[in-house]
């Protein structure tokens, strides 16, 4: 059937336990019209660009769709019911992206970046002694050297 | 006139999305997109980056869902 890469935001102020019921109603939806999600991705509570109804961040998610276009109208208008969500957008796409998207990619390169800062200072490999700069006896430094 | 004055910027720039292993334009990778829009947020002509007209009509699509979708401004305010 035709793939389908829908994309929704909702609003703030409810939790990220919550988004995932609401995409377990999106799927519940799907399945029942013949349709199946062959990829979620949840990207997090990112900052908007602008306000959207009133929100300033919203929990973005991304959802690969492989069904009718039937099951893709009725999740929408179960969508547009819905009050959580303040933003979607399906779109119709020849192929699905395998791996994760971009915005997968970025979350957990952040998130790997900041652990790796707190347990980076212990791990010293070598136990020498830090050198402190001292004066060369044996021979006169470059700079006297005419 | 004289030969000697050559206006800036004469030689033929290729278009950055056609060579082989040329980037994917996707409306979710706002770091790509984020090159081709001016600091206002608008986006930059065709003249100024040189993309075929084919792949300037894809950024602008795309560049346009990303918008909608609040993953980059419309407008930059200073």
């Amino acid at each position: 059937m035709a793939l389908y890469e829908h994309v929704f935001i909702a609003r703030q102020d409810i939790s990220s336990q919550q988004v995932e019921g609401l995409i377990d109603m999106m799927q519940a939806v799907l399945e029942e019209n013949g349709g199946k999600i062959t990829k979620i991705e949840y990207w997090g509570l990112k900052s908007l660009a602008y306000r959207v109804k009133k929100n300033r961040k919203g929990h973005y998610s991304l959802l690969n769709i492989d069904a009718s276009h039937a099951a893709v109208a009725e999740l929408e208008r179960r969508i547009s019911l819905n009050d959580d969500i303040i933003r979607s957008m399906t779109l119709r796409v020849d192929a699905h992206e395998a791996d994760d998207s971009v915005q997968m990619r970025n979350k957990n390169r952040d998130e790997r970046r900041g652990s790796r800062r707190e347990d980076g200072g212990d791990r010293r490999r070598d136990d020498r002694p830090p050198r402190e700069e001292r004066p060369r006896e044996d021979k006169p430094s470059e700079g006297e050297a005419s | 006139m004289s030969q000697g004055r050559r206006p800036f910027g004469r030689r033929k720039k290729s278009c950055p999305f056609s060579g082989p292993n040329a980037p994917v334009i996707d409306y979710k990778d706002t770091r790509l997109l984020q090159r081709y829009v001016s600091e206002r947020g608008k986006i930059v002509p065709r003249r100024i980056t040189a993309v075929s007209s084919k792949k300037q009509r894809e950024l602008a699509r795309a560049i346009k869902r990303s918008r909608f979708l609040s993953l980059m401004p419309y407008t930059v305010d200073q």
